[in-house]
């Protein structure tokens, strides 16, 4: 039986890579397209430090232009682990046009297969973008104050794979919004538009002032980008490590809930149009 | 015991009213109406395992939304229904191991991968065995002649090609009960043809139980020797295809070829003229009146052969449709026998299957 579902697992996560692979020039060339935004970034945060007068080794809220690129570059990975591009839609898409019935009537689950096809996503990017990621890295390797330790470091794998199942369900849960309403592009855009910013993906956390950053501590989004970032900045102890790793598991739980919440709840109003 | 039991099942749908123009498209972001739209209405019947039924109706029928139901995609209102034992809605995975529903407008095979890669991941899902697996496929792809098209890219083949791929996905886990919306929409006539042979070849091999929508009365005809009419969500007939002509057609019609090149002036006092080619005429009469009006023809007339028959069932489905068009027409009374149907001349044109596709809700 486990071996069984693992290995109809495997032939899900098999047959997605190859259909991922289908569109070569245009999987490679939109892979590492991704990559030219980095460049402006970097010049960005140099104008941005050299406007204020700060020269390379002060600070800037606490944070110095080799700072600011470390943690642009870090936060880059985690995105790269979090953001879930046109899952949401995707879903909302396959409730309007009835495409979602073949999951509804083979022995299948769906948010199980969804996972999996989001799986074999990933690892083919990682497949494509791991090279020139790495380059990067290394262009920019004068920018970090080297490993963190062990531990640390561990903790930000963690951090990451956590962020991927966070990042999943919560475009998951929007794109089940589809049962309720039938067109969500504009909810996916005003929540493309928050996670940007209160991620951490465009500026670290900590430089918003503390009547946004108090209610953040209350809310998922910064486990999508800000935290496995300052993770790796040395902003975290341990302990504190270990407990951000706790809560974010506990948002792991609750969104998974609400999930197959929200799943249940839309199938019992689901109304098949579309033929 | 019954493959498909259906009690009483209803589904009714809340559909938003839209007013016409821009001021109430506007009004509408703040108050809209709804209507309940019944899909289906209080439906029973019954289907035998190994039988093979036609579920027949115009666009928005309730046709689809039976399938549906009976398919467990979506709840009903009201009433009840079985599957080989099993509630559909409730979608237990032993169940959906047991049934196969196609589509003919819904694509689940993989379009960008081979149907071979789509297959194989159905062996997973439904858990077949790799050697019995293996003889199915050869099996189908053999009998539907796709054998060397299992490793192209679906999207590059034809819409036939296309239908019968999908047809192996429905069966390859081999199952019990086949729900078949439309399988042969949109398909040239040959290949219309060789999936109504496959199926009749299956369904007869297999004794699979078969339920059936297609517009197509040559599917119908083909395959099916029970009929269940159903239209405005509620049904109008179910009983043996023939009976459909012996009930329904008030009609027949009958080819007459004269002796000379000439054909009578004064044939429409017998019937209504449907085709005239000097010296064959095509008429259609009333059927209690055949034996007198052929006594006459043959008393009267010079006639070198004549044939009756009945006539076709598409055009009796249609006429059987437009007839039924007000809900309060149709139903129990028309399923009682009490009242006969009117019946529009053929003449008539557009059937309600054209006029009620424009109807906001596909049901």
């Amino acid at each position: 039986m486990m071996a069984q579902a693992l290995r109809l697992r495997w032939t899900i996560l098999k047959t997605c890579i190859e259909e991922r692979l289908a569109y070569r020039a245009d999987f490679v060339f939109g892979t590492l397209v991704r990559f030219l935004p980095t460049v402006t970034q970097i010049f960005l945060w140099g104008a941005i430090f050299s406007a204020a007068g700060a020269d390379p080794g002060r600070k800037l809220n606490g944070y110095t232009y080799h700072n600011m690129i470390a943690y642009y570059l870090l936060a880059l990975v985690s995105r790269a682990f979090s953001s879930m591009p046109g899952l949401a839609e995707g879903i909302a898409l396959e409730i309007r046009d009835g495409t979602i019935k073949k999951y509804l009537t083979q022995p299948i689950d769906m948010l199980g297969y969804l996972f999996w096809h989001r799986m074999a996503h990933k690892l083919v990017y990682y497949f494509i973008a791991t090279v020139p990621f790495a380059f990067v890295f290394w262009l920019c390797r004068g920018y970090f104050d080297g490993w963190p330790d062990a531990l640390t470091t561990a903790g930000w794998v963690m951090a990451l794979l956590l962020s991927f199942l966070l990042g999943f369900l919560m475009e998951a849960l929007i794109g089940l919004i589809g049962f309720w309403f039938l067109e969500v592009s504009s909810l996916v855009f005003i929540y493309m538009m928050i996670t940007f910013f209160l991620s951490g993906q465009m500026l670290p956390l900590d430089w918003l002032p503390a009547a946004i950053t108090r209610p953040l501590e209350f809310l998922p989004f910064k486990y999508l980008a800000y935290f496995p970032a300052a993770v790796m900045l040395h902003r975290y102890t341990h302990t504190q490590l270990a407990l951000e790793l706790l809560v974010l598991v506990g948002w792991v739980v609750v969104l998974f809930a609400a999930c197959r919440t929200a799943f249940a709840l839309g199938l019992r109003r689901y109304g098949a149009y579309g033929g | 015991m019954p493959a498909i039991e259906v009690r009483e099942l209803s589904k009714t749908y809340r559909v938003y009213r839209k007013r016409e123009g821009l001021l109430a498209s506007v009004a509408g972001l703040f108050r809209r109406e709804y209507n309940a739209v019944a899909a289906v209405d209080r439906v029973s019947f019954s289907v035998e395992t190994g039988e093979i039924v036609a579920f027949l109706g115009p666009n928005g029928a309730g046709k689809t939304t039976t399938l549906k139901l009976l398919s467990g995609l979506i709840f009903p209102s009201a009433g009840d229904a079985r599957v080989l034992g099993y509630t559909p809605w409730k979608r237990d995975n032993a169940f959906r191991r047991r049934f196969s529903l196609v589509m003919g407008q819904k694509n689940q095979l993989w379009w960008d991968l081979p149907a071979q890669e789509s297959f194989r991941l159905h062996r997973e899902i439904y858990r077949v065995e790799p050697a019995l697996f293996q003889r199915r496929l050869d099996e189908l792809t053999s009998l539907l002649e796709v054998r060397s098209l299992v490793g192209q890219p679906v999207r590059e083949l034809s819409l036939g090609e296309r239908m019968r791929m999908e047809l192996i996905a429905a069966l390859l886990h081999g199952p019990e009960v086949l729900l078949l919306d439309e399988p042969t929409i949109g398909l040239d006539v040959v290949s219309q043809r060789r999936v109504q042979e496959f199926l009749k070849f299956y369904q007869a091999e297999r004794k699979i139980t078969v339920l059936l929508t297609s517009h197509y009365m040559k599917d119908v005809e083909a395959l099916c020797k029970r009929a269940i009419i159903i239209n405005h969500g509620r049904i109008n007939h179910d009983g043996p295809l023939e009976e459909i002509l012996d009930r329904f057609s008030r009609h027949k019609i009958m080819d007459l070829q004269f002796a000379g090149s000439e054909v009578p002036q004064d044939l429409s006092r017998f019937g209504t003229i449907v085709e005239c080619q000097p010296p064959r005429v095509r008429l259609e009469v009333p059927r209690q009146n055949i034996p007198k009006i052929l006594s006459d023809l043959l008393s009267n007339y010079n006639i070198e052969d004549v044939g009756v028959q009945e006539r076709p069932l598409e055009d009796v489905i249609a006429e059987l449709f437009s007839s039924s068009s007000s809900p309060s027409s149709s139903g129990a009374d028309a399923a009682n026998g009490e009242t006969a149907p009117s019946v529009r001349p053929p003449s008539d044109g557009m059937s309600d299957l054209e006029l009620e596709a424009e109807q906001p809700v596909d049901r």
